[in-house]
């Protein structure tokens, strides 16, 4: 080619110059674990949830809570959320609402009627003892792997302790239904009415290949409590389920509750809407110590339970109760003082927690129970091959998630055993911190507040007292996660590299580094709002 | 009162609002060009410029805003500098666009006479844009900048202000802040560093020649910039914008911090954002979370110094700067800050 004069070479593009090699550490996309994922007890993936509430994909994000849990329904309303205690954005302003969006999906999935498949037949059947969260869990997954289940469970109900333990203003029980009956529809067999005796013999009977026991812990725990005279003293299980069965409860007058728990404040708030003329709560801890939610004590509060913390009860001397002052220690237990009160009562009911009954595993060879529960491998397969176990059984947080959780575990144990291989969980990602965000790009924004029932309803009757959000709000509320670990394709990286050597591949593409020319600065690391970018060393 | 910039509206309902590049739940009205996967790249990969270069950055998304803007119908005229030595060393142009170099002091100049070239020859269609740094702009070539102003040439003039000659090894300009050490302001003797109460605001001056605009931008605040470049592109006559870049080489700063040292100077007040239209003040882009001037120096080496107990006196001055222009231009809210 000819050039003009002085003019030695071709004008050529910058491109030749590959930049790359100026670079001792390169960036790369990655996935991290967000903190709510981390916590949830049934391993739902709520950030990728939110993601698709984000877009009004309602249905998707709906299915995406299903892949873990079969009950979001029941979760909006009873679950403890862990995962908002550990959001990263409670940090920034306050956590992500995220219980009040999974409710909001689950109303939405009863309400437009969405449901979800069995898997193809593998003429494997498994026996399930016990309808509660952990069984009907182990149950629903079993059926999306193409299992066939059978469920027994005593009461003539289903969802156990959902059922006979948490009140209706907190669990109304069409909700309930519905997702069980969403289970069913997908070809669990469900016996009520059914108590099983020996679980070895029903399982050869029914000639089912593999069980899963979740029974629950059901037997009260009481304390020896010296009556003189004839005042009641009620255990609080007992209560409850007489309460969700309609039958008479024995609370009336002035209801003095023991314990600390959230049991005890669920009897207290009972006692309320059953007309009771004033319902005390006796607690052993500190206020501070005590082991029921915080917003829970606060509404039972407002709903006008008493509380007497770091008390216990005596004794009881016709309808007068004598409590000995305690007072907090450097041990786990506050001590006793050697002071003392009376208070009055009508009944005394115990909410001291539960036991496991164990005389149904006593008969299984194998099976181990230490301290009250039953022992179970990683693989939650009891001492004796083939027999699964989980929820309030065996040694665990007992709580509904967790015990949904436990059923998921147990049905992915069960369907490899089935299988005659182990499975094996897919290894978790690097969690991510509150430091490896850059909060700077996400807009301000307060949490949305779940309108409540007045009190004067509350202390009336046993409608449910958390309100839904709307559509809008629980659209913000989902827009308000940071997407912590994970992409959200907010184009920084794209936007801020000096040397434009990011690829943008297209809406849900994410990107693509052009490693020849980014030099390395690691802008695209710092101005990444979610910590989705991370600088590894390059090999020299 | 001044306004609030538009490219700063409220977008009530989503995750990041605008302040990230893109945004999947904004509407398109809302977007940003750099966040297109059809933007014009008018820099383009394998320059020279140093890891992390606010400059190269800079010029980048302020490029592409105009081209977008004028359907990418551009010429640019470059001053002598790091942006024309990094970006176009014999045979290689990084540029993707018709670019001229001229001489370290006449950008404006060689502006002015392309725009005047294009109006003789009736091409209304072609906008033309002058740049250079900050020793070419209020140094060097002010002269040919004020005259730029005074004629109201047809131009966009684009600062890329690193606040220092870096080219040529960190040389002090009349954009180097009081305090900050350069080659030749060595932190030595009572007061290290630039001398206080020197120096110019070519913003300032700017205005004063009654131009139709004049804005100040960052490359930390994307939608800010590219609205002032596209609403620049958007008017004819005399126009002025400096984007404030900071230089990993010269500053003494990591790479990676580039924006972040961008933003604390907006945060803090020391590099206020404002638009101007002829002389008269007609926005600021309010201060979201004000930080102290330590934050924003405390990154950078060139005023290790001024953090030391024996320099107490010059951390005071420059946080009293500070003060006087998030005061002079209202950059806090009474309620406290943008949202």
């Amino acid at each position: 080619m000819k050039t003009p004069f002085a003019i030695t070479l071709d004008a050529g593009s910058s491109l030749l110059n590959k930049t790359g090699s100026w670079r001792t550490e390169r960036p790369v996309y990655l996935d991290r674990l967000p903190p709510c994922n981390h916590a949830c007890p049934a391993g739902e993936n709520i950030q990728q949830w939110l993601y698709l509430t984000e877009e009004g994909r309602y249905a998707e994000a709906w299915r995406q809570i299903m892949d873990d849990n079969p009950f979001p329904a029941v979760m909006g309303r009873v679950c403890y959320h862990p995962c908002e205690v550990s959001c990263n954005r409670g940090q920034l302003d306050e956590a992500v609402g995220i219980n009040a969006v999974e409710r909001f999906l689950g109303d939405q999935a009863l309400i437009n009627e969405w449901q979800m498949e069995a898997g193809a037949p593998t003429g494997k059947r498994v026996m399930v003892v016990g309808a509660g969260p952990g069984g009907l869990a182990a149950a629903y997954h079993l059926r999306r792997m193409g299992h066939e289940v059978t469920v027994y469970d005593a009461s003539p109900q289903a969802g156990g302790m959902v059922r006979y333990g948490i009140p209706k203003y907190r669990m109304p029980r069409e909700k309930l239904r519905a997702e069980v009956a969403r289970i069913e529809q997908m070809g669990a067999d469900l016996q009520l009415n059914t108590r099983i005796d020996d679980v070895i013999a029903a399982r050869d009977e029914g000639k089912f290949d593999a069980v899963f026991l979740s029974i629950g812990a059901q037997l009260p725990k009481r304390v020896d409590i010296k009556v003189n005279g004839e005042l009641p003293v009620l255990d609080a299980a007992i209560v409850l389920r007489n309460t969700e069965l309609e039958e008479p409860t024995g609370l009336r007058g002035q209801v003095v509750v023991y314990g600390g728990g959230n049991t005890a404040i669920d009897v207290a708030r009972s006692a309320v809407r059953l007309g009771a003329k004033s319902a005390t709560v006796v607690v052993f801890e500190a206020r501070e110590h005590m082991p029921a939610h915080e917003f829970e004590v606060k509404e039972a509060r407002e709903e006008g339970v008493e509380l007497i913390c770091l008390r216990a009860i005596r004794e009881v001397n016709g309808n007068q109760v004598t409590l000995e002052k305690l007072v907090p220690s450097e041990g786990r237990w506050p001590q006793p003082t050697g002071q003392f009160e009376t208070i009055t009562a009508d009944v005394v009911v115990q909410a001291l927690g539960q036991n496991v009954q164990t005389d149904l595993v006593d008969t299984i060879s194998g099976i181990k129970v230490a301290e009250g529960a039953v022992q179970v491998g990683t693989d939650m397969q009891t001492g004796c091959p083939g027999v699964f176990a989980g929820g309030d059984m065996i040694p665990s947080e007992r709580t509904v998630t967790t015990s949904i959780g436990h059923g998921k575990k147990a049905a992915r144990n069960i369907d490899a055993y089935l299988r005659g291989i182990t499975y094996d969980a897919a290894e978790q990602h690097e969690l991510v911190t509150f430091d490896m965000l850059n909060t700077w790009y996400y807009s301000d924004a307060p949490r949305t507040v779940r309108p409540m029932l007045s009190v004067m309803r509350r202390q009336s009757g046993f409608a449910e007292i958390v309100g839904n959000i709307d559509q809008d709000n629980a659209t913000f509320e989902a827009r308000r996660c940071m997407s912590c670990g994970n992409c959200f394709e907010c184009d920084n990286c794209y936007g801020v590299c000096p040397d434009n050597a990011v690829n943008k591949l297209g809406p849900g593409m994410r990107f693509k580094f052009k490693y020849d020319y980014c030099k390395g600065c690691g802008l695209c690391v710092s101005e990444c709002p979610c910590g989705a970018i991370k600088m590894t060393p390059e090999e020299i | 009162m001044p306004q609030i910039p538009e490219s700063h509206q409220k977008v009530r309902f989503y995750q990041t609002g605008t302040l990230t590049v893109g945004n999947r739940l904004l509407d398109a009205e809302h977007r940003s060009v750099q966040g297109t996967m059809d933007r014009s790249n008018s820099l383009d990969s394998g320059h020279r410029a140093c890891q992390g270069c606010g400059e190269a950055l800079g010029a980048r998304f302020a490029i592409d805003a105009a081209m977008r803007a004028t359907n990418n119908q551009l010429i640019a005229a470059n001053a002598t500098g790091c942006l024309e030595v990094f970006t176009t060393p014999y045979p290689e142009t990084a540029w993707s666009i018709p670019w001229i170099h001229s001489l370290f002091g006449n950008a404006a100049a060689v502006g002015a006479g392309i725009a005047a070239a294009l109006k003789a020859k009736g091409r209304e269609d072609v906008r033309v844009i002058a740049q250079g740094g900050d020793g070419g702009t209020t140094d060097i070539g002010f002269g040919c900048l004020s005259g730029m102003f005074d004629r109201n040439d047809d131009v966009l003039y684009i600062c890329y202000n690193n606040e220092a000659y870096m080219n040529t090894g960190v040389q002090r300009s009349s954009a180097t802040p009081g305090g900050a050490r350069t080659a030749t302001t060595m932190p030595v003797g009572k007061d290290p560093g630039n001398a206080f109460n020197t120096g110019k605001s070519v913003p300032l001056i700017a205005m004063a020649h009654l131009i139709p605009y004049v804005a100040t931008a960052s490359v930390h605040d994307l939608h800010d910039l590219e609205h002032k470049v596209t609403k620049a592109m958007g008017i004819h006559g005399a126009r002025y914008i400096e984007l404030f870049v900071p230089c990993p080489l010269g500053w003494g700063s990591k790479p990676s911090d580039t924006v972040k040292i961008s933003r604390l100077a907006v945060e803090c007040g020391l590099y206020p954002l404002i638009e101007a239209e002829h002389g008269e003040l007609t926005g600021v882009t309010k201060i979201r979370r004000q930080v102290p001037v330590g934050e924003y120096l405390k990154l950078q080496r060139r005023f290790a110094h001024v953090l030391k107990p024996a320099n107490a006196h010059q951390l005071e001055q420059l946080q009293a700067i500070a003060n006087r222009n998030i005061k002079k231009f209202s950059l806090i809210d009474e309620q406290g800050g943008q949202e």
